[in-house]
């Protein structure tokens, strides 16, 4: 079972207490109404599923209730970061660089 | 006497403890401290069970966890019977029965063994080939006698009254393993103040102290010390120690799964006690220290009982005082056989001959062994033994070759190596890496935070190895931020080193033989298989592992692993790391499902609901269904009705007179707030702006794909104040879908949303005389039907608590639902049937429920619709509202495939006779001649006997069903082929005049 920080709680809390909720970052058009076929289908249907980082969203369902948005490796299943739902996508760059070290650090 | 081979002043157990227990229904004495297996060996019996496959006759393997031949089923009663219980493990008590397995009809005369000199059919692989024809008789006949001749123990056939407990807990250091380097870290860790577990499988820590009397640590007894020392920590109060608890599981960041036997090994337990408890330990690290353990050699017929482990014979002397044999032949790749040899002569042992396949054993140990007289043949191989059901002698051979010496033997012991229990470091995700130089694996790269210490990383030297351990122990304190740092010190001394060894098939049993030489006892798994599965094409250790069955029975291959590996190198010509080592997965060993299962069983497996007039319908007969979690009544049958009697009973008083319904399980949202009908009109597709406060909507949710998501009546009580109802299955998840939408598409709405689905009791009132019913009861509002409406929502009070009232019908007829909350949900019901019951009016449940609604077609989310109905597949255009620029789904249900022709639209069906009541889920054809696959046009999705009606009743998802009003289709069923005509989807008063009476 994974620990995952709730960025509102500011707590590590089994994962248990959560509910994974798709994809983050997926921007509802304001005018999704207008929006032609192809850009619904891309926008609602395709999703990445990568072989490392994921952008997703979870929900501490069992506790403040509140969404939020994580990157998680899916190579390793380990959370790199999680942050509030609106804030702004990290840099992969620097989550990897961070990642490794941790990496490190857990084989001293 | 606890048994003839019990050598007087040998062993740490005490001879005056003895206690009586039975196998196989013949009654034995054993000490108090002895396993099932050290008691049986005092007693000498070695014919302990029956092989897989072969069914061989088996004895014990090893002394540990490890072992693979001696499964028994312990049986407490009928209902507490374990089968596949090590007998290296299980503790005897007084009073035990154990059977043996496998076996038929009994242990010593075995029918099935015929299986061994059929051993031909039965090469590796042999399922799949021989098998295949005909077909149809695998089902019905190779199946099933495959599966009650092979196969293990037999599970219980009752109930387990046995109780399971289940802990979570958190610690700075966790260590795997007592023996002296787990002992070691876990004092150095917890004298430096970090909160500290240690646990251990065994009944007692130490570990292979147990049997390495030489070691001294702190010029004592090894194992005396380590006694000692378990103690000293279970004193301080930052260690927890458990025993007779193995760590069988290691998950994602240093989470691990303990299992912990508690009264398996007690002759009269506590019935207060859990037979197990279930440890889940998050540790900020982990310290594995699990050793190593022992493999066999592989040479012919070298699986007859007698024939086992240096260290198991060396463990039964040392720990247990029992001696394995009387001639005990010895046959080793490396040295630590030799001083189970030495053990045993010294203890008065006739030890016959070490045959060892090295060609110059170390100086030492053959001074050694000629100072105690002991003779050694070296560069010689044991390349077959004799005996039925147990070992009588030993055909020795030179290995270049060279004249066959048979020598009588009743016991061999046998040393092929160590190899390092990497498991739980496998476990951790851990690369293990090949070492060349010692041709084993040991940890590699880690993944999580812990550390292996001692014999599991391959530290070999005793010392060394306790250094390893102590310093692991501190620096895990100090990373988990204790300040303090004693110096910790371990000193030992006396201990040999267990490095050397061979894998893989040793002389005599090689790839030019067809001899039975076991690497894997429990599965039956010779080398031969290992090459056979080669030569048929497996390349990968994960085929050959697959094919041949290696490793895959409950030991999970911790003898045979590395034999396996390194035949397949062989036959393949390559190296052991370049076939591959299989992953190692939880559990480490088996776990009862007790323990995994725990609570969570019978009435704890999942939480029932019962609304707040549960009882109430209980008193009053009803039948209830299950919905969910919930217990709803589904009718409330008379004397002498049934089912069909009772429902059309209660769905004739509602129409005719009134009935009452427990709506109470509907789902139930409060949504608060200046914004709360702008967020309705986003999450529904109708409109709620102009909805005025004291008015009622029905309103349906489509999800963002346009398909409808769930429905329900929404009550607007005040400008900012909506109480919107779900359906009673729909509840969580549009809570969820409401809270999603608010929070990350919408989130500067300000608006709550706060479940009330159990706050509020609900009764539903309907029939024509529902506000007959209601009126003496209610105070403060005006229930005319001019005052309050269809689809009106007051509030107020009845029978002085505080109500919200909806003048809203799911039946069709005159109605009110009386919300009240829930602590008042009884009283109320219970005065509102003291006004219905003298009128004639029923209590009906969720049956007659339906058949009502069907009556008028109003649909069930989840039934008539399932998750690829449109509004206008259902009819529902009209509760689209047309001028909002934006609601969920708005875009999804303009795609093409929701707006082509020819979708399955929502009917009426009336069947031909309508006597006939159609089944539901039952397809609908246009051409009931047509040759098979037919050409589906939809299917059933509600129907009933209507008593109102007159006749049955039907709905129907129909292809372009809409147009094909009027039109006659046909419902194929397996004895018959039924009309039925096309219809509209209300079938009882059709002018919906009767909800305004």
């Amino acid at each position: 079972m994974l620990l995952i920080h709730c960025p509102y709680c500011k707590e590590d809390r089994p994962e248990l207490e959560f509910s994974h909720a798709g994809e983050a970052h997926i921007v509802r058009p304001t005018n999704i109404a207008a929006i032609d076929d192809t850009a619904f289908e891309e926008m609602f249907f395709l999703r990445d599923n990568p072989k490392g980082l994921v952008y997703e969203r979870w929900r501490h369902i069992h506790g403040c209730g509140r969404f939020f948005n994580a990157v998680r490796d899916t190579v390793s299943d380990r959370f790199l970061t999680t942050y509030k739902a609106g804030e702004p996508k990290p840099d992969p760059v620097r989550l990897s660089k961070g990642a490794d070290v941790a990496k490190k650090g857990a084989a001293k | 006497m606890s048994g003839a081979n019990r050598i007087a002043g040998a062993g740490r157990l005490t001879p005056a403890r003895s206690l009586r227990f039975s196998f196989d229904g013949e009654l034995y004495t054993g000490l108090e401290g002895d396993t099932l297996a050290s008691a049986l060996l005092a007693n000498g019996v070695h014919l302990m069970g029956r092989s897989f496959k072969y069914h061989r006759p088996r004895g014990v393997l090893g002394a540990g966890s490890e072992e693979p031949n001696a499964l028994m089923s312990i049986e407490r009663d009928r209902s507490r019977r374990q089968p596949n219980v090590r007998a290296t493990v299980q503790e005897v008590f007084e009073g035990m029965s154990a059977v043996s397995q496998n076996r038929w009809p009994s242990l010593a005369f075995d029918v099935g063994a015929v299986n061994n000199v059929l051993s031909p059919l039965f090469a590796a692989g042999f399922y799949y080939k021989t098998f295949m024809w005909p077909k149809r008789a695998w089902e019905k006949l190779y199946e099933p006698v495959i599966r009650g001749t092979a196969g293990l123990g037999v599970a219980p056939d009752e109930s387990d009254t046995d109780h399971y407990s289940n802990r979570y807990t958190h610690c700075d250091v966790l260590v795997l393993g007592g023996g002296v380097c787990g002992l070691s870290a876990a004092l150095a860790a917890a004298q430096s103040g970090a909160s500290v577990m240690l646990c251990d499988e065994q009944a007692q820590f130490g570990g292979a102290l147990a049997f390495e009397t030489g070691i001294r640590v702190h010029n004592e007894d090894g194992f005396a010390w380590a006694a000692q020392t378990a103690q000293k920590l279970s004193a301080m109060d930052n260690v927890r120690i458990l025993n007779r608890t193995t760590a069988f599981g290691y998950y994602a960041q240093n989470f691990v799964g303990l299992v912990e036997r508690v009264t398996d090994h007690l002759a009269d337990p506590d019935p207060a006690l859990p037979r197990e408890r279930l440890w889940q330990v998050r540790a900020k690290k982990v310290i594995i220290a699990t050793g190593a353990i022992e493999r066999p050699m592989v040479f012919a017929n070298n699986d007859r009982p007698g024939i086992m482990l240096s260290s198991a014979a060396r463990t039964y002397l040392n720990h247990y005082g029992v001696a394995v044999g009387t001639k005990v032949g010895v046959y080793t790749a490396n040295d630590s056989a030799y001083e189970a040899a030495f053990d045993l002569k010294r203890q008065g042992v006739a030890v016959e001959t070490i045959v060892d396949t090295r060609d110059a054993p170390g100086e030492g140990l053959l001074s050694t062994a000629a100072d105690l007289g002991l003779e050694v043949l070296t560069g010689q191989s044991v390349t077959d033994t004799k005996g039925a059901r147990r070992v009588s002698a030993m055909v020795v051979r030179p290995n270049g070759g060279g004249a066959a010496r048979t020598i009588p033997v009743d016991a061999l012991i046998m040393s092929a190596g160590w190899t390092p229990s990497v498991h739980m470091f496998s476990q951790s995700r851990g690369k293990v890496a090949f070492d060349a130089s010692t041709q084993r694996f040991l940890p590699g790269d880690y993944v999580q935070d812990c550390v292996s210490v001692g014999a599991c990383n391959g530290t070999d030297d005793m010392p060394a190895a306790i250094e390893e351990a102590l310093a692991a122990g501190s620096n895990a304190a100090r990373a988990t931020g204790s300040k303090r740092s004693p110096k910790t010190k371990v000193s030992c001394e006396g201990a040999g080193n267990w490095s050397g060894g061979m894998s893989g098939a040793a002389a005599g049993a090689g790839p030019d033989t067809t001899v039975k030489a076991f690497i894997d006892f429990q599965n039956d798994v010779t080398a031969k298989d290992i090459r056979l599965a080669v030569r048929e094409g497996m390349h990968s250790i994960e085929h050959v592992k697959r094919f041949t069955t290696n490793g895959m029975a409950s030991d999970q291959g911790k003898t045979s692993n590395m034999h396996g590996l390194a035949i397949a190198a062989e036959a393949l010509d390559r190296e052991m790391p370049q076939v591959g080592l299989t992953t190692f997965r939880a559990p480490y060993t088996p776990v009862t499902f007790g323990s995994i299962v725990n609570h969570a069983r019978g009435k704890l497996f999942d939480p029932t609901r019962r609304t707040p007039m549960h009882y109430w319908e209980e008193e009053h007969g009803a039948v209830f269904e299950d919905v969910g979690q919930w217990k709803r009544a589904w009718y409330y049958p008379r004397v002498g009705e049934d089912m069909h009697a009772a429902v059309n009973r209660e769905c004739r008083t509602v129409r005719e007179v009134a009935g009452l319904f427990d709506a109470s399980t509907l789902g139930k949202i409060e949504v608060v707030g200046p914004d709360a009908a702008r967020f309705l009109d986003l999450i529904y597709t109708n409109g709620w702006t102009k909805l005025k406060p004291g008015r009622c909507k029905y309103g349906i949710m489509l999800r963002e794909d346009g398909f409808i998501y769930d429905d329900g009546v929404v009550a607007r009580l005040a400008e900012d104040r909506f109480h919107v109802t779900t359906t009673t299955g729909g509840a969580p998840r549009v809570l969820n879908h409401m809270e999603d939408y608010l929070q990350t598409e919408f989130p500067d709405l300000d608006v709550w949303l706060t479940s009330t689905s159990e706050q509020w009791a609900v009764i539903a009132v309907q029939g024509p005389k529902a506000r007959e019913i209601i009126a003496p009861l209610v105070e403060d509002i005006d229930l005319s039907g001019e005052a309050m409406p269809h689809m009106s929502a007051r509030e107020g009070k009845i029978c002085g608590v505080p109500t919200r009232l909806f003048r809203v019908s799911f039946t069709g007829e005159a109605g009110f639902e009386i919300n009240v909350p829930a602590d008042h949900g009884r009283a109320v019901w219970e005065a509102v049937w003291a006004q219905a019951e003298p009128l004639g009016a029923c209590a009906y449940g969720t049956e007659a429920m339906h058949v009502l609604r069907a009556e008028k077609g109003f649909i069930i989310v989840g039934q008539d619709t399932d998750g690829t109905v449109t509004p206008d597949d259902a009819g529902l255009n009209w509760a689209i509202a047309k001028s909002k620029p934006d609601f969920v789904g708005i875009r999804g249900m303009k795609r093409p495939d929701l707006v082509a022709e020819g979708r399955k639209q929502l009917v009426g069906l009336k069947t031909r006779n309508p006597m006939t009541v159609l089944e539901e889920g039952a397809q609908i054809v246009a051409d009931p001649n047509e040759a098979v696959p037919m050409t589906m046009l939809g299917h059933v999705t509600s129907s009933y006997w209507s008593e109102n009606c007159g006749c049955s009743i039907a709905m129907a998802l129909v292809a372009n069903g809409r147009a094909r009003r009027g039109e006659t289709l046909y419902v194929p069923m397996p004895d018959r082929t039924i009309e039925v005509e096309v219809t509209g989807t209300v079938f009882f008063d059709e002018e919906g005049e009767r909800v305004n009476g």
